[in-house]
């Protein structure tokens, strides 16, 4: 599952460096290997060659153990994504999910929270101003971002009454009129669809919110003294965050697995896979086209932003849930 | 067997964290062993079969609270901190307190509790729907005494944050 997600990891990146090419009408990456396809093995190999350098005037342990906690929790907080429903592999039959618990949702949220001490503390072992800023700002704005997002799954919470994920996708199997599927996002969840949406993008640090990183101001952000192998576990740790923001929003409001099944018995199978890996796949080509799209935002906009016109909207959607389904119980 | 050997394991790092956080002369490192003991305090709630308490364990003192003692001590960038012999109070006091503290928990373990009537690791659950139903039911009113707490703290620290000229502006209007 790790290999799996590392896969992913990889294979988003060479996605966002070609998506981004087409949008800026070149090619991206073509020779290594057909379109490229072998681009991030390469570039794996680069990074695991490389000098590593270490300055003299950063604080040691904290810088070295910076990138390994982000991409520890990015990972870990995979474990808890069901990515499928029960399939049967001859005698044996299991569900697509490493484990299933009934607080499913905190944990991901829970882990994924802790992975803002990796940021932070490679901002300040760094000493390095621009490095300090960045980790500031990150830290801030992840902080920030982090109340609204969890405000916006609130009211999925609420209409499925569960936390468990497994739970909330079997909530929204069904079509409405026999053609709209059930998902939560037809299903009074639009608004707070839009509202984890922008948040999940604040939260992985991802362009039009990508300030900590901003190269026009801070050189690199945090992660400005780190070459080599560290650099790319951060690198890694922001698109496995990217690829969990992504599944949790196919589950939650996406219906996860479910989507038109038809065919043989092995189609029947894999077909709710598919259609998973389809909608967060979506999600992820969305990131790359909103960053190439939308400029960056100035930081107290930023700030302003999330809390006087997020958190409120976050807020409302709560009440109205409620109520809604207080009034039909 | 593997759950009490998990228990004992997460109990060490806690006391060792908590004896490091001590030791540590630099805040960032008391800091992050504070972090440390309240991961395995989550990690014991886990194992205690109290999911929801330790979800919310991590989520508000790991993940919020204490990215906020971070992001304080690397803005103030406070500097190590300057050793000292200790106080002859702290010496007179506090060992015998700690020993009549430990005398006291030892003997109440010992002879008070109720060990005949073991309750295995795992066995209670800790449902968020049986938590919510205590807070909103049976624990009404403190439950929400304690809002009205926070929200008083609140407006404390907004009044401190405040600029004090702005402050003085506005008492001088109010006087003419």
């Amino acid at each position: 599952m790790v290999g799996l997600l590392l896969f992913g990891v990889a294979y988003s990146v060479w996605l966002e460096r070609k998506v981004a090419a087409h949008i800026q009408n070149r090619w991206g990456p073509t020779r290594v290997g057909p379109f490229g396809l072998l681009q991030p093995i390469a570039d794996g190999v680069k990074n695991i060659f490389k000098e590593d350098l270490t300055q003299p005037h950063v604080y040691k342990p904290l810088y070295i153990a910076a990138p390994i906690i982000s991409l520890v929790f990015a990972i870990t907080s995979i474990s808890v994504i069901p990515f499928g429903n029960w399939v049967n592999v001859g005698p044996w039959g299991t569900f697509l999910q490493i484990t299933d618990l009934n607080i499913g949702l905190l944990v991901v949220l829970g882990i994924t929270s802790m992975g803002v001490y990796g940021i932070a503390l490679a901002g300040w072992s760094s000493n390095n101003k621009y490095s300090l800023l960045g980790g500031l700002r990150a830290s801030a704005q992840m902080v920030s971002y982090e109340v609204s997002l969890g405000l916006a799954l609130v009211g999925v919470v609420i209409m499925s009454g569960s936390l468990s994920l497994r739970d909330i996708v079997d909530f929204q199997g069904g079509r409405f009129w026999g053609f709209i599927p059930r998902w939560n996002i037809f299903h009074g969840q639009t608004l707070g669809f839009f509202i984890y949406l922008i948040s999940a993008y604040a939260e992985t640090n991802r362009g039009p919110f990508d300030l900590p990183e901003a190269e026009s101001e801070l050189v690199a952000g945090y992660h400005t003294e780190y070459s080599s192998m560290k650099f790319a576990m951060f690198f890694m740790a922001e698109y496995a965050n990217m690829l969990t923001v992504a599944c949790l929003a196919t589950i939650m409001f996406l219906g996860g697995w479910h989507g038109p099944i038809f065919g043989p018995a092995i189609l029947q199978a894999v077909l709710p896979v598919f259609w998973f890996c389809l909608k967060a796949f979506f999600f992820m080509f969305l990131y790359v086209w909103v960053r190439w799209t939308l400029p960056r935002l100035r930081y107290d906009q930023l700030m302003a932003f999330g809390w006087k016109v997020l958190l409120p909207l976050a807020v409302a959607n709560i009440v109205y849930t409620a109520l809604v389904v207080a009034w039909r119980a | 067997m593997l759950h009490l050997i998990l228990f004992l394991f997460f109990g060490a790092i806690c006391v060792a964290g908590a004896i490091n956080l001590l030791v540590q002369s630099h805040p960032i490192n008391s800091a992050l062993s504070l972090i440390a003991v309240m991961a395995s305090l989550a990690a014991e709630y886990l194992l205690l079969g109290a999911e929801f308490v330790a979800a919310v364990q991590v989520i508000v003192y790991a993940g919020a609270i204490m990215v906020l003692f971070v992001i304080t001590i690397m803005l103030l960038n406070a500097g190590k901190e300057e050793r000292s012999k200790g106080s002859r109070v702290a010496i007179l006091l506090g060992v015998p307190g700690v020993l009549i503290g430990g005398v006291l928990v030892a003997w109440t373990l010992l002879y008070r509790s109720n060990l005949q009537a073991v309750i295995p690791i795992g066995a209670l659950r800790g449902d968020p729907a049986d938590i919510a139903r205590l807070l909103f039911h049976n624990f009404l009113l403190p439950f929400e005494v304690t809002s009205v707490l926070i929200l008083i703290a609140i407006m404390g620290a907004v009044v401190l944050a405040s600029r004090p000229h702005a402050v003085a502006r506005a008492a001088r209007k109010d006087e003419g």
